[in-house]
């Protein structure tokens, strides 16, 4: 058998391998640090394959075109960074709405504002489930090195293809420049899951027909002839003001994503099995915090990490379950406490919950996680 | 200019079955008494008619706005989305799928001013869509406030004391920005507007057409107009005069009037087709 073919990456590169890999044929967004690379590489990758790719006039032309090409049945991404994360927003609530398969990905800088646009931070992990007006479900996922933003890109497709919703992927700039080998997938190597396609006549079509809890989606073009609004809207996608309607149909978007929960979660646990002290943490942060429980545990104290894949929706059981069996869990994040409020609503009390911040542009360090967990003993 | 009298009567009493392309169980639709929206729906339909083009592979597209229920009413492909963004959601369904048909519909305040930089940079590339701007001079889903379109010392409810901002000329944006079809029409002039926007769909790239289009429940009433038609008669009828007919006007006849017709029109490459130009050459190139 061949040896799989390695590249030396840098995170969005592989950001753009996933993305193909999982059949991404349709890019459009506007230039931004840490970003733009996706951008780039999706200009050169797309046209070598039949699919579009276009730069638009700003951030919220990037979203709105991405959304169309989604909907004339293409896989469809975005990226940003936090300022056009913002920009964008509109359109995500556009999207949990008109329930438009679309992947996001915001390479996280320091904010607010322009802010530090070549500085790291995690400080739209708020944004990413609050950022958008009205209730609606959110599926984020956090990537912590080179090779799993590759794969976990390919992830963030299957769910918005699967769930027809837009998924987002947040990684910081440290990740999104960070370079490590990277082994490109062959086929079958990862799953790849398209979206639902409508079986019955077109007459008969509705595009939120409920009978489904998510309903197939036609491409515009396809001789299914149906509306899409971002009003409340009925089963067969035209706008109503019938308050029952209304509510079953908020309540049914949360619901895809909720009763399904258990399969869009993903941890790494690391030591944990008999951790007195828990890290809970993402990202580049989850790196220094691995260090650091190997620094703790070669000094025979008991720490673990606790590392979610997938920050939304949020890893209520898993952060519940732990904190029944730890004195302590620390949350290290680059935000001013962002997580650590998620996971104190999680602990209810039953740990101690302590968050470790940084929001000057510098990562959080192995030897600060390293301290603050010894604090605890 | 060769079809008789006699022949333009009974083109119009031809009856044309509307509802081969709306969806009669959506109506009635949500607009006032005189508004002249509904004239320009059914002038679209009949210029879509006349294309023969297929409801299969047509996209509608819209913003936020009383033009932007279109979509709602007829049985395409269709798209009402966010306000000002009807643009690069169409521009994304064309690029995804060249083939199909895509025409945006939209208000002034929708394609101008909260969608104006996507106004300007689709008819920058070129795209084959037809962009359709419904122009009331009025924001009249929220009740009347002053537009891009509004013009000097007019009252809304913004502007009580006389609107102080200079209007748009869509149709010099349009052109300026580089769209290679550019026209204006009125509902007032049903027939010109039927065959103004059969030219504009039948065009290849980005085609506009400004069509004027009166508001009597919000910009009329607060301007003392008399009745709807009294304002399209004293706007639509009186303040336009067509492009050919200009051509041998004195400049005192043509003060203070519009042009209606088509202003430009030139040919150049389209975005969709350049881009699969450049599919056919990366694709065949070297991996």
């Amino acid at each position: 058998m061949a040896e799989k073919k390695k590249k030396l990456l840098q995170g969005n590169e592989a950001c753009v391998e996933g993305a193909i890999y999982a059949g991404c044929r349709f890019y459009a967004g506007y230039p931004i640090t840490p970003s733009t690379e996706i951008a780039e590489g999706m200009s050169v990758r797309l046209p070598k394959l039949g699919g579009k790719f276009i730069q638009m006039e700003d951030e919220i032309g990037g979203i709105a075109a991405a959304l169309g090409g989604s909907l004339a049945g293409l896989k469809s991404m975005t990226a940003t960074s936090g300022p056009g994360f913002s920009l964008k927003q509109e359109c995500i609530g556009y999207a949990c709405l008109a329930e438009i398969p679309l992947v996001i990905v915001d390479v996280m800088r320091g904010g607010p504002s322009t802010g530090y646009p070549t500085g790291p931070s995690q400080s739209d992990i708020m944004q990413a489930k609050w950022g958008t007006h009205g209730d609606h479900p959110a599926i984020a996922l956090t990537p912590s090195t080179v090779p799993e933003i590759l794969s976990e890109t390919v992830r963030a497709f299957n769910l918005a293809e699967q769930f027809r919703t837009p998924v987002m992927v947040l990684y910081d700039e440290i990740l999104g420049h960070m370079r490590e080998p990277v082994t490109i997938p062959g086929p079958g190597d990862f799953a790849v899951e398209d979206r639902a396609k409508p079986t019955c006549k077109p007459e008969e079509y509705h595009p939120y027909d409920d009978k489904f809890l998510i309903a197939p989606l036609a491409p515009f073009g396809s001789g299914y002839r149906f509306h899409v609004t971002g009003l409340n809207h009925k089963q067969d996608g035209f706008p109503t003001n019938d308050s029952k309607v209304i509510r079953e149909n908020n309540e049914r978007i949360m619901r895809k994503v909720h009763v399904n929960r258990e399969s869009i979660w993903k941890n790494e646990e690391v030591m944990l099995d008999d951790a007195e002290v828990a890290i809970f943490t993402i990202g580049s942060t989850a790196r220094s915090a691995r260090f650091a429980v190997n620094e703790l545990r070669k000094s025979g104290v008991k720490a673990g990490l606790l590392r979610p894949l997938t920050i939304w929706p949020f890893p209520d059981k898993a952060v519940a379950e732990l904190s029944t069996r730890v004195k302590a869990i620390i949350v290290p994040e680059m935000n001013l406490g962002q997580m650590t409020l998620e996971v104190e609503r999680c602990a209810k009390g039953r740990c101690e919950v302590e968050g470790l911040y940084r929001v000057d542009g510098e990562p959080i360090t192995p030897s600060q996680i390293f301290h603050e967990v010894r604090k605890y003993l | 200019m060769s079809t008789t009298v006699a022949e333009k009567k009974e083109k119009v009493s031809v009856p044309f079955d509307y509802n081969k392309y709306l969806r009669p169980n959506k109506l009635p639709h949500i607009w006032c008494p005189g508004c002249g929206h509904g004239i320009v729906l059914k002038a679209m339909l009949r210029a879509i008619d006349k294309a023969g083009l297929d409801k299969n592979n047509i996209a509608l597209v819209s913003g936020i706005g009383c033009s932007s229920r279109t979509p709602g009413y007829v049985d395409f492909n269709t798209l009402h989305t966010l306000h000002g963004r009807a643009l690069p959601f169409a521009t994304g369904i064309k690029l995804a799928r060249p083939e199909m048909k895509v025409i945006v519909v939209t208000g002034d305040g929708d394609a101008l001013a909260i969608g104006g930089n996507h106004f300007i940079h689709a008819c920058r590339r070129n795209i084959d869509i037809t962009v359709l701007v419904f122009t009331n001079a009025t924001y009249g889903m929220t009740g009347g406030q002053y537009s891009p379109t509004t013009p000097l010392e007019s009252i809304a409810t913004t502007s009580r004391y006389g609107n102080i901002e200079p209007p748009f000329d869509t149709c010099e944006m349009a052109k300026a920005s580089g769209a290679t079809f550019v026209a204006r029409g009125t509902a007032y002039h049903t027939l010109e507007l039927e065959k103004t926007i059969h030219e504009a769909i039948t065009h290849k790239g980005t085609s506009v057409v400004d069509i004027i289009d009166a508001c009597p429940t919000y910009f009329g009433r607060a301007n003392k107009f008399k009745s709807a038609t009294h304002m399209m008669e004293e706007i639509e009828k009186d303040g336009t005069v067509n492009v050919k007919q200009a051509a041998n006007l004195p400049p005192e006849k043509l003060a203070g009037k519009m042009l209606r017709g088509v202003l430009h029109k030139v040919e150049g490459p389209e975005y969709c087709e350049k881009y699969d130009i450049l599919i056919k050459e990366k694709a065949s190139a070297k991996k």
